[in-house]
Formats: C-alpha cells, structure tokens, sequence
C-alpha cells in the first residue's frame, strides 16, 4: 500500500448560515437551538457551529471511525473531507483519488434505464470513454440486471433498486474511502455478497474514513476513532480506548446493546 | 472475489483554506471551469436528459417545442399583422425569428436562476465544478433552440424567403450568447441561490424587456428619435447581432459595440461574484 494519500485538515470550522425561513432550515434551527449550538456571526446572521476547530491527519493506511449522536457534525466532516463543503475557518488539503458514499442515489435517475444509470455515473466521475464498458460490466453482473438494464429504473423492483445503488456505489477504486453509515444500514444491503464487495473495496484503499452509529463495525474495520460531539472533538486515538470510552458515555444508545 | 471492482477513480488533488487571497480565489474560479470543460460529455449528457425527461412518453417528444412555438407564431403573425397594419409576408418572417431567438432569451434568463439549486442533490454529494451545471443550462437551451429552428425554417420557406450566406454573419452573435449565457448561469445560478425572491423579479423584468425590445414589434415602428434609445437596450443589440444577418438588414457598427460591450460588463461582474461565491454555493443551496 506504498503510496501517498493524504488528508490534512487544520482548524477546520465550519458554520452554516440560516438563510431561507423554509422548513428545512426552521427544523435544523430548531435542533441546533435544542443542542445550544445557535449563535450569530458578526453580520448578525443566524448560524448553526457544525465543526469547531477539527484538526486531523490522516495518511496512507490509516481506518478512521467516525462517531457521535446524531447532528453531531460526522457526516459534514466527511463532506469537508470531500470538498464539498469548503471550510469557513481553517483548511484541508487531500491527495489522492477519492470516493465519498454520501447518497445512495447520487444522480440515479428513475426514468432512465439501468445502462444509462451506469453511463451517467461514469460520466459523473469523469471516467475515460474507454472505461465505460468495463463498469457497465461490472455494475450489471453485481445488480443481477440481466434483461432489466435496459428497462427504466422506475419498473425494478426495490430490491433491485438497492442493489443497482449499491454496486454504482462501489464500482469505482478510490485511494480514499469516505462512507457514510446509510452504507451499513439495513439487511437487505448486507447480503453476504454486498459485504465482500464493500470489504474488497475497504482493503483496496489506502485510508478509509468511515461515520457510523455501530459500534460493532467501526471496531472491526477502524484502528482509530474520533468521537464528535456537536461538532466538537471530545476523544481521538486508538479504537478500542475511544469506542469504550464513548459507549460508556451513552449507555442509552442503541449502540450500547449491540456493543 | 475474482470479480474485482476494476475501475479507479480518476486522481485528485485539493487544497482549500478560508483565508484565500483573491489570486487564490480567481484561480479556484478559473481551475472550476477548467475542471466543468473537461467534463463537458456530463454536461452534454445532462442536458440531453432535460429535455429528453420534459417530454417523457410522449410521442413527438421534444418537437411539442417546435408545434407550441409554430402555432404561437402563427397567430400572434396573423393578429399583429392586422393589427398594426403591415403586410404578413413582411411581418411573419421577422416575427417568427425573433420570437424563437427571443424565446430562447427569456427561458435561458430564467432556468439561470435555477442552475444550481437543481442540482442540489449531487453538489451536496460530491465535488463537482460548477461550471458543468452552467454548461447543462446551455446545451439544454441550446438544444430547445435548435427544435425551434424548424419554424423559422418553415415561415422562410412558405414566403419563399432564403437569407443568403450573409447569414453566417449571425455565428459569431450565437458565439457572444453562448459566452453570455455561461457567465450569466454563473451569476444568477449562484445569486438565486442565496436570496430565493430573486427569480421572481428576473422573470418579471424579463416580461418588460419583452414588451422594451422590438421582439413582436419591428424597430423602424418607433421612428429615429426612438431608434436612438433602443442602444440603451442590451437586449436590443444583443438580439440584434444574431438576427439582423439573418434578415438581411445591415447592423450598425455601434449595435456591435453595443453588444459587446454590454457582454464584457456582464462577463466581468458575474466572474466577480463568482469568484467570491464559489465556495459558499454549496451552504446556499
């Protein structure tokens, strides 16, 4: 695994201003409000502290867990780490070839065809014309289309559906790995198949940053764990220590019982 | 497993820090729309999708466009025709090019406000240069557009009307538009997505520019007093470059002027705002 990925983040903050009165921005205003995270930034604009000041380095070879309750700011960190979300304080640099599992439907449009699914995503991460046929390829024999690939995704049954997901999901190598927990949600994904490929893809990369709610899964596939609370970090360091420490905390949690 | 995931994702490097200088910045602007250009088969392929799921199942498809704009063009020619008393062979062909042309105009102005917050789903999932969506807004329009064609096709051939060569001279106008419309996707796509009332308003000025530009009524209709103000029109001029060649009517050194020098004001300011709004699109949307 020689190789030079990297991902540094430096007193990375990151606020999100509170701009529309829809109710979207109402309910996460409501939320922060209810966690004591509301405040406003010098032009008086109402903001949500999603990171505080998060320092992080992360180099080849390394599994990062990610844990915390919800809202504590897991998933926008692996959004930072995206660059998706540029930080407002701070800075990130990444090097390296990078996947980030944020949405299971990420540009899956239900009117096209399962091919046309498959070739939009190509296109999506810029892939070559030249590597088209090999993920279409791939992505059908994992999602067993067979005759459906070329039918509109809006007829698949949801099995289907979530298989098609899952395989464009995976289809593609990255150096880094960024997994948010919807992954390992629900049985119907964890088919013993979707496990080996989701694992072949976990060893494939060089540093794997994973959010999850299960404890179970981040000590198997993490050697490090940070734990997040209301976008601050309260523990960083070893698995084993960290998660301990962190099911100890909230025994209430469902995490507790399946620990 | 044998059957390994094969395909790698394309290498990426990226470094980003609040405290950007504006050289900084204007690099990451500029590194953006690198980054859009060189997934221009994404853009291309996006914005076949829209129109192609707009006229989903059914049968004529995207030529609805054509028959919609054919049969407004028809009557409003009859109507205005009679209305203001010219002879239709006159009137209709100039009629149909501009309300196409126009039509164009007017759709580009308004999806601008939307190119980024159609988006939402895959710019909050991925890192995507924001420019590929700009490039979608036009290739969809563009493509509507060229639906469209068929009607001024048509009314030419009907009064037996053919533009000569001299209409080449409207490439290089469709050229200025195409650059226009990718600035001005840019700029509102970013701006709509911050203040949401925005749109509304673009739509309603759109509606008075309608009526200020002589899109159903002819510019000689106003006498030379008239003709004068119209240079303080941008749409004037900018409509004019593309349709004029067309129509054979020679266009006025200034109306070149004109339209250029309103394209480089509009390229400057929404690259100024881009620049600064680049990275925050992402929170607005």
């Amino acid at each position: 695994m020689a190789s030079n990925a990297l991902i540094d983040v430096e007193h990375v903050s990151v606020l999100f201003p509170l701009y529309h009165g829809s109710s979207r921005s109402l309910k996460k205003m409501v939320l922060a409000a209810a966690s004591g995270r509301l405040g406003r930034d010098q032009q008086q604009r109402v903001v949500v502290r999603a990171l505080t000041d998060i320092n992080l380095h992360l180099q080849s070879g390394d599994r990062l867990g990610l844990v915390g309750s919800n809202g504590a700011g897991k998933t926008t960190l692996l959004r930072v780490m995206a660059g998706i979300y540029e930080p407002v304080l701070g800075r990130l640099r990444v090097r390296g070839s990078l996947n980030a599992l944020l949405d299971p439907n990420l540009g899956m449009n239900m009117e096209l065809t399962g091919r046309e699914n498959i070739l939009l995503r190509g296109l999506y991460n810029g892939l070559p014309r030249s590597a088209l046929p090999r993920l279409e390829e791939d992505v059908a024999e994992f999602a067993e289309l067979s005759h459906f690939i070329d039918l509109p995704v809006r007829i698949y049954s949801a099995g289907m559906v979530v298989r098609l997901g899952f395989a464009l999901a995976t289809a593609i190598k990255p150096q880094i790995l960024l997994m948010d927990e919807w992954f390992l949600a629900g049985d119907a994904v964890f088919l013993e198949k979707a496990r080996l490929r989701l694992e072949e893809m976990v060893r494939g990369a060089d540093i794997l940053v994973l959010s999850s709610h299960q404890a179970e899964i981040v000590r198997s596939w993490c050697s490090r764990v940070l734990w997040l609370d209301q976008g601050q970090v309260i523990a960083d360091g070893p698995a084993d220590e960290v998660l301990d420490q962190y099911l100890g905390s909230v025994p209430a949690q469902p995490v507790a019982a399946l620990a | 497993m044998s059957s390994a995931v094969t395909t790698i994702a394309p290498a990426m490097e990226l470094s980003l820090r609040a405290d950007m200088t504006l050289g900084t910045r204007n690099r990451y602007a500029i590194d953006d729309i690198a980054a859009g250009l060189r997934l221009w088969r994404l853009s291309w392929a996006l914005g076949w999708l829209d129109i192609r799921l707009r006229y989903r199942g059914s049968m004529l498809g995207p030529f609805w466009l054509t028959i919609s704009t054919g049969v407004m063009v028809g009557s409003l020619g009859l109507l205005y025709s009679t209305l203001f008393k010219i002879n239709v062979r006159d009137y209709l062909p100039f009629l149909a090019l501009s309300q196409v042309l126009w039509g164009f105009l007017a759709a580009l102005v308004s999806e601008a406000c939307t190119t980024f917050t159609e988006a939402e789903g895959v710019i909050r999932s991925v890192r995507m240069p924001f420019f590929v969506f700009s490039m979608r807004a036009l290739i969809r329009n563009a493509i509507a557009l060229a639906h469209n064609i068929v009607v001024i096709v048509v009314v030419f051939a009907v009064f037996g009307i053919w533009p000569g060569w001299e209409a080449l001279v409207a490439l290089p106008g469709l050229a200025l538009w195409a650059v226009d419309a990718l600035a001005l996707t840019l700029m509102l796509g970013a701006f709509c997505a911050r203040f949401r009332d925005i749109q509304p308003i673009v739509n309603s000025v759109m509606q008075i520019a309608f009526f200020l530009t002589p899109v159903i009524w002819k510019p000689d209709q106003l006498g030379p007093s008239g003709i004068a103000k119209l240079a303080f029109n941008p749409f004037f001029d900018l409509l004019e470059i593309v349709r004029g060649p067309i129509l054979g009517s020679p266009i006025a050194s200034t109306t070149w002027l004109g339209a250029i020098g309103y394209s480089v004001a509009l390229c400057a300011i929404s690259w100024g705002f881009f620049v600064r709004a680049r990275g925050r699109v992402t929170f607005w949307i």
